[in-house]
């Protein structure tokens, strides 16, 4: 034992130098006159690249959009497309050329200035090279060509119309690091070599894998450099500790809070919190027996649900209300379409007379009417003699499922109808939705500024295929009618006319109740307000500040004053030192104290 | 644990050359070699199929909200490698790896065996250094306590190490980090702000390591605490402390030289087959406190799924551990010459 604590002596003493060198460094850098502005943003979701052409979970891609620029973004006020590289752009009369002119006052991180080239190159690179198409092939399946007659112009050629054109979700690189690039497969294509040349307004200077990222301010940033030196994104893989860490400073702004977490955050000191509309839509889908996309039926669904009459019983006894005020605590908006209220354009509500109202009795008086009679324990039977049980399927991790399934088996139990909570894992939810192994499930998905995403969920064309692979549907719906406005609206090119379709897309979905959405998440977000005074929010003036589909939250953080930011890097620093004093004390005490004892008994040695 | 030595044993004791020494040595060596490589293939094969088994598809987690066409989807399963059959998938997989290719991860694409690299240091500092510190005050704490049984100090230590090892991790490293209030970090093992330089870099990496290890070692030192008590509780009563005490020794001295040593025996194995776990890392602590090992990793693979990623860390977790079952085997044989010659 006594060999143990010299050992850790000798460790200690070994350490303090390094102490001492360290100690010394963080005085000199406190002393300097100007600190530099620090924006330390807590990311508590995975990152799997920075080359943008592959990266594909949420952060990376926002990791995308601070360093590139796009040719056009969704604005800040309303997530409508708004001139980025591009100043402006025309169509051609049969809306199949589109002609950007690029801005010419645009550099990279570089020094070489941004041109057309530059665009024509990446997407060119996404036409003829599979892997570039990874992340964001989908915006360029129908282009036919891509030129730049000249720096500031670029021509794109569609094989059809498209109506997604004015907003690319596309970062365009740097064609004179790119070209040479053979393989983007490569792990070096997410090394600072090749990512840290851009020209969006942060440039990426440190990559930790799996624990943070580091960049400093574009001072060539077309728009003007930020107000805030370095922005750090600090990887925590529990919110919980994400929090603590807001709460004690060392983090400035977090977000996907879950109700619970943003009350206790509410009305802490120097804390101020941020409710935003959501991207994200919760339903319910309701298996009406579905088909893959040869049309052959697959799953185990209960054929009962087949009967549109019974669908609509069941939407009209589910009540949004509560699932807002009581799972959500509020922090939800009440459902119409598919597309949330955070894109006005696009965002549609069922007129009075179309609504599905919660009403119990009348859900009652419809299954009656419709020949689903009650059998002695309440429990009705289908017109062919099936009881009406169902399987409710969910994630077991989540809260909302777990609460949402207790209120939803409580309603329809009213309604006669039984059902079984089957909540569980993630992956296991996601085959049985992808085989269609279940009765109801509990779903949802994060939409995007342009609706085709979120319509796209629902065409024939997006159902699995016979291996239960293929496209990514939701509801596997396929409904003719509703192909057809989903159709129309991609080839749509009058924002208000295809803004229409859109509408009567989601109203056709609505009618047919294969799911039933029950809300629209609200972004939950806090930050520092000892370090930051305000943020550009997307939409305004009520929007979020990370979960954005942009770079304005990051871009537009102005720093409350700079004194707050020293203050606190010193207090840290100080706790720090006393505690490695206590420890060396007690390391050195404890280890004199049995070094002595050992030195008494050396007397009684054999 | 004593029935991992019967297989040695009965092998030994069938060995007619035994008493002559060496041979019977080697063979025991080469017997433990061949049944941990045997062990390591099989762990290789199951742990394959057993993945196979997993739900969840790689490709559906990587298209999820957000916009991919079926084209798209088609080739990043091709990309993958998993549109082919598994008895191919597996064929290539096995002779990848007599190449020391463990395969390419399907989420960050990069090799797995550089993955598991970088997280290897990581977890061994982290669980490392919680179970070398753990053995030394359970060890330390289990020697006071039988010593003095029954006595308060022994019921409440064993009350505080029985208390603290049924508690959560992530329960403990939370409370951990309301209680000390941002002294130490919350997350990761580097800060972006340390300065440049060995020193400053070795500090902020011991800064982080405060917490995470302090958690592990509140939760792991029980069982050393409660091993070393028994056993040395067993040696107690035996008739050679008597003789030490005869001789005139002073108390302190008989439990140090005489005791201890033989009552440490047990724990050897306990050791040994720890520190074959040390690698597998500690996954809620890891998470709680963002810690960059091994647990996370396998984590994060388990919610792709990560095929080819969970695969590398369970054949290396598992080697790990039949590596130090074999080490234990071998060396409970030097460390106790009962074994050898019973």
């Amino acid at each position: 034992m006594n060999r143990v604590v010299a050992v850790l002596t000798a460790g200690t003493l070994a350490i303090l130098p390094l102490a001492g060198t360290a100690a010394a460094q963080q005085q000199v850098h406190q002393q300097q006159p100007a600190q530099p502005k620090v924006l330390r943003v807590a990311l508590t979701t995975g990152i799997d690249h920075l080359n943008p052409f592959t990266a594909s979970l949420a952060a990376s891609t926002q990791v995308g959009r601070f360093i590139y620029e796009f040719l056009t973004i969704p604005s800040a006020d309303k997530a409508e497309a708004s001139p980025a590289l591009a100043e402006s752009w025309t169509t051609s009369p049969d809306k199949l050329t589109w002609t950007f002119k690029i801005r010419q006052n645009a550099k990279w991180t570089d020094g070489q200035p941004v041109t057309a080239k530059d665009a024509a190159f990446t997407f060119n690179r996404m036409l003829t090279d599979e892997t570039a198409r990874t992340a964001n092939g989908n915006y360029v399946a129908n282009f036919q060509t891509v030129s730049a007659p000249d720096d500031s112009t670029l021509v794109i050629k569609t094989k059809a119309v498209q109506s997604s054109m004015d907003l690319l979700d596309v970062p365009i690189v740097p064609e004179h690091v790119w070209a040479p690039i053979k393989d983007l497969n490569d792990p070096k294509t997410d090394d600072l070599s090749v990512v840290g040349v851009s020209d969006g307004p942060y440039q990426l200077t440190e990559y930790k894998q799996n624990e943070y990222l580091k960049f400093k301010a574009n001072k060539g940033y077309w728009r003007g450099a930020p107000k805030v030196d370095e922005l750090q994104l600090l990887i925590f893989k529990d919110v919980e500790s994400a929090v603590n860490a807001l709460k004690q400073g060392e983090v400035d702004v977090i977000n996907r809070l879950t109700p619970t977490q943003f009350d206790a955050l509410q009305g802490q000191p120097n804390i101020a919190t941020n409710k935003a509309p959501g991207r994200r839509y919760n339903e319910i889908n309701l298996n009406f027996g579905v088909e893959n996309n040869e049309n052959k039926p697959i799953g185990n669904g209960n054929p009962v649900l087949k009967d549109l009459r019974l669908r609509k019983a069941i939407a009209q006894a589910i009540d949004p209300k509560t699932i807002v005020d009581k799972v959500m605590g509020g922090y939800g908006q009440l459902p119409g379409g598919v597309i949330p209220p955070i894109y006005t354009a696009y965002h549609w509500d069922p007129t009075a007379a179309e609504a599905t109202k919660f009403d119990i009795a009348a859900a009652n008086t419809a299954l009656d009417q419709a020949g689903y009679a009650k059998g002695q324990d309440g429990i009705r039977v289908a017109p062919g003699g099936a009881r009406l049980e169902l399987r409710l399927t969910g994630h077991a991790n989540r809260p909302f499922d777990q609460r949402t399934a207790q209120y939803v088996s409580g309603w329809l139990h009213d309604i006669g109808i039984s059902v079984k909570q089957e909540l569980v894992s993630d992956e296991e939810l996601n085959d049985r939705t992808n085989a269609g192994n279940y009765d109801l499930a509990i779903s949802g998905y994060a939409t995007n500024p342009d609706p085709d995403y979120a319509l796209a969920l629902h065409t024939c064309a997006g159902r699995p295929n016979a291996e239960g692979k293929g496209a990514t549907t939701d509801t596997f719906f396929c409904d003719p009618q509703y192909d057809a406005l989903y159709a129309k609206q991609l080839t749509e090119t009058d924002p208000a006319t295809r803004a229409g379709y859109v509408k009567q897309a989601q109203a056709r979905l609505y009618s047919q109740a294969v799911n039933v959405v029950l809300d629209y998440d609200n972004s939950l977000e806090a930050y520092r307000s000892d370090k930051f005074s305000s943020f550009e929010k997307q939409p305004q003036p009520d929007g979020s500040i990370l979960e954005q589909t942009g770079y304005w939250g990051v871009y537009g953080a102005v720093p409350a004053g700079s004194e707050a930011v020293a203050a606190d890097s010193g207090g840290s620093n100080t706790v720090l030192w006393i505690v490695i004093g206590v420890v060396v004390v007690i390391v050195l005490v404890g280890g004199g104290v049995l070094i002595g004892r050992r030195g008494k008994s050396a007397d009684d040695r054999e | 644990m004593s029935q991992a030595f019967t297989s040695g044993q009965a092998s030994a004791l069938a060995d007619p050359d035994e008493r002559r020494g060496g041979t019977g040595t080697l063979r025991f060596v080469l017997t433990k070699v061949a049944e941990a490589a045997a062990s390591i293939v099989l762990v290789i094969v199951l742990g394959f199929f057993l993945f196979r088994l997993l739900p969840g598809d790689p490709v559906a987690f990587m298209a999820r909200d957000r916009p991919t066409d079926p084209a798209q989807i088609a080739e990043l399963r091709q990309q993958l490698g998993i549109d082919k059959p598994v008895l191919a998938q597996f064929g290539n997989y096995f002779v990848g790896l007599f190449r020391g290719d463990f395969g390419t991860s399907y989420i960050e694409r990069r090799p797995v065996l550089d993955m598991i690299g970088e997280r290897l240091w990581p977890t061994v500092l982290l669980v490392g250094s919680a179970t070398v510190l753990a053995i030394a005050l359970g060890l330390w704490l289990g020697i006071r306590a039988a010593w003095k049984r029954d006595s308060f100090f022994d019921r409440a230590q064993t009350g505080i190490a029985l208390t603290l090892w049924s508690v959560p991790q992530f329960w403990l490293g939370l409370l951990l980090l309301v209680v000390t209030n941002g002294v130490f970090p919350s997350r990761g093992m580097h800060s972006p702000d340390a300065g440049p330089g060995f020193f400053a870099q070795g500090l902020d990496v011991l800064h982080h390591l405060v917490l995470p290890c302090v958690t592990l070692l509140a939760v792991f030192y029980a069982q050393y605490m409660l091993v070393m008590r028994s056993s040395l509780l067993g040696e107690m009563n035996a008739d050679y402390l008597t003789t030490a005490r005869a001789k005139g020794l002073r108390e302190d001295m008989v439990r140090r030289h005489h005791a201890v040593p033989n009552a440490l025996l047990p724990t050897v194995t306990l050791v040994f087959m720890q520190f074959g776990m040390v690698v597998s890392g500690a996954v809620t602590v890891e998470a709680v406190f963002s810690w960059p090992g091994l647990g996370q990793l396998t984590y994060d693979a388990l919610h792709g799924p990560d095929l080819p990623v969970l695969q590398g860390v369970f054949v290396v977790l598992a080697s790990a551990v039949v590596l130090m079952n074999m080490l234990a085997e071998l060396l409970y044989r030097v460390l106790d010459p009962r074994v050898r010659t019973a």
